[in-house]
């Protein structure tokens, strides 16, 4: 072990990965499990069945007290007044630029009491941000919580059938994109109808001391229907799939809201947040370039940075890209000119000197087929 | 499982094959599992000249792609036709899979390549 792997940190699960056999790799300052069976295999037991992932390494930031609604429609895109209490949204943390700070999920867990989860590799710069923000609007304190959970995530069609039998919670109550308060396998925990796959699936906060106990239990409960533990490498082909940009490759400060599609996040009904100008602007003016999906025409793998052409021309950049296990293509992310985003639009990639065919499609890759559940 | 001693072997985790002058280039366990699920196998045409120690190719996993190092140099004659449409063959049988046929261009040419055991031996560092 080098210094560096022993300055890494670890998960409440993190011996229990080890000795399952998971492949190890540093990801955002932390040892986290990259592939148990197979990133293919356990990309599939996501769609056909269910997986189960550790994502302890997200930050989780709790604003509460009389000012914490303003606190927090300042620094969000989206509008929080809009949640009701036990619900969540997607949302941007931004820069006066309308660029990316993180993405966020912002859980109202009271009237005055807001959870933002955050990217691990961005928890230190958001909560500074933050609570220099939490400050100026006053009458709210901004706590990072990341240590207080460990965070599981069951995903996949059969997440429910798993997860119903070690709680109480009438799992068919909870409508996506809402949570609630439980037990599981005995363990306090909040358990919300959210995801990073695609897929159907409840994404558990659990005490760290117990995040052993819940993830085995959950295994045990899904041994009948094969459910089967799974890495970050899965995470990412099967967010891919579904089109969720991911900080760092999609979006970062140098893109704005709108650039990459997420205009659905942005409350422009709430009276003022951080980046709301430029981003008016931006609108009224038109984009000049756009987040678009592709799916390569030629064989080859477009991979993040990679350039995108234009009869011969560099005109964007890969920001994703793989070859997706469920739908069998290759396919991927990346911003160009809005001239050429249309689906349709015939592109190249510039994969390691060959230039490779590709078409621009629609987004999402892939999306479910909606159960007949309460969604 | 067990680095075969029919065959030598780079420190970039490629084996080669030798019979008389024609020899085959694999991946081997240590690198196909290092790689995860192969998808795509990249290779030159045959009659592309090869030379030791440069890439020749690549090969890509679902999260990756590397680079394919040439063992000895030479003259490409055959390429597995299995890999177009079974690149997981990799994963599976890393050893039995071989990528290229090569006509070497100096046979005796081994010198810089590790036996099995040495081999062996730098998977475990």
């Amino acid at each position: 072990m080098t210094d560096t792997a022993a300055s890494l940190r670890t998960t409440p699960l993190h011996a229990r990965h080890r000795a399952s056999g998971a492949r190890m790799v540093p990801y955002a300052g932390w040892e986290m499990p990259v592939e148990y069976s197979g990133i293919v295999n356990e990309h599939l037991a996501v769609r056909s069945r269910a997986g189960l992932f550790d994502v302890s390494h997200m930050g989780e930031i709790e604003v509460a007290g009389k000012g914490a609604l303003e606190a927090v429609q300042r620094v969000s895109s989206n509008d929080a007044a809009a949640l009701k209490v036990g619900q969540a949204q997607y949302a941007g943390l931004l820069t006066p630029e309308g660029t990316f700070i993180d993405d966020m999920l912002v859980y109202r867990m009271g009237p005055s009491h807001f959870m933002l989860v955050v990217n691990a590799a961005n928890t230190v710069k958001d909560f500074a941000w933050i609570s220099e923000q939490v400050k100026l609007t006053g009458d709210a304190a901004c706590v990072d919580s990341s240590s207080r959970y460990a965070l599981l995530a069951i995903q996949g069609p059969a997440a429910r059938d798993v997860l119903q039998p070690l709680t109480g919670v009438e799992l068919s109550d909870i409508r996506y994109y809402w949570f609630s308060y439980g037990e599981v396998a005995a363990a306090r925990v909040t358990i919300s109808r959210t995801g990073y796959t695609g897929e159907d699936g409840y994404e558990i906060f659990v005490p760290p001391n117990m995040a052993d106990r819940v993830w085995q239990a959950l295994l045990e409960s899904g041994r009948h229907a094969d459910v089967i533990p799974c890495g970050l490498g899965a995470r990412d082909t099967l967010r891919l799939e579904a089109a969720m940009r991911l900080y760092g490759n999609d979006i970062d400060e140098s893109t704005t809201v709108l650039e990459a599609g997420l205009g659905w996040t942005i409350g422009w009904k709430k009276s003022d947040f951080i980046g709301r100008e430029r981003l008016l602007e931006q609108k009224e003016r038109g984009l000049a370039r756009t987040l678009v999906g592709f799916e390569m025409l030629e064989r080859g793998i477009a991979r993040q940075g990679y350039a995108v052409l234009h009869q011969g021309n560099r005109v964007g950049q890969v920001t994703s890209g793989t070859q997706t296990p469920f739908l069998k293509k290759a396919i991927g992310m990346a911003y160009v000119p809005t001239a050429f985003s249309t689906p349709g639009s015939q592109i190249e990639i510039d994969v390691r000197g060959r230039v490779t065919k590709a078409q621009v499609v629609p987004l999402p890759f892939y999306k479910r087929v909606m159960g007949s559940g309460v969604i | 499982m067990p680095y075969p001693a029919d065959r030598k072997y780079t420190k970039d985790h490629e084996w080669i094959r030798l019979n008389g002058e024609i020899a085959e280039v694999g991946i081997t366990d240590f690198a196909q599992d290092q790689l995860g699920d192969v998808v795509f196998v990249e290779l030159p045409d045959p009659g592309r000249r090869v030379t030791a120690g440069e890439s020749f190719g690549s090969i890509e996993s679902v999260k990756a792609v590397s680079e394919l190092f040439a063992p000895m140099s030479g003259e490409v004659l055959e390429v597995n036709p299995t890999l177009k449409d079974h690149p997981e063959a990799v994963n599976a049988t890393p050893h039995e899979t071989w990528m290229v046929k090569v006509r070497l261009s100096d046979p005796e040419a081994t010198g810089s390549l590790l036996d099995s055991s040495q081999y062996e031996a730098l998977t475990r560092t």
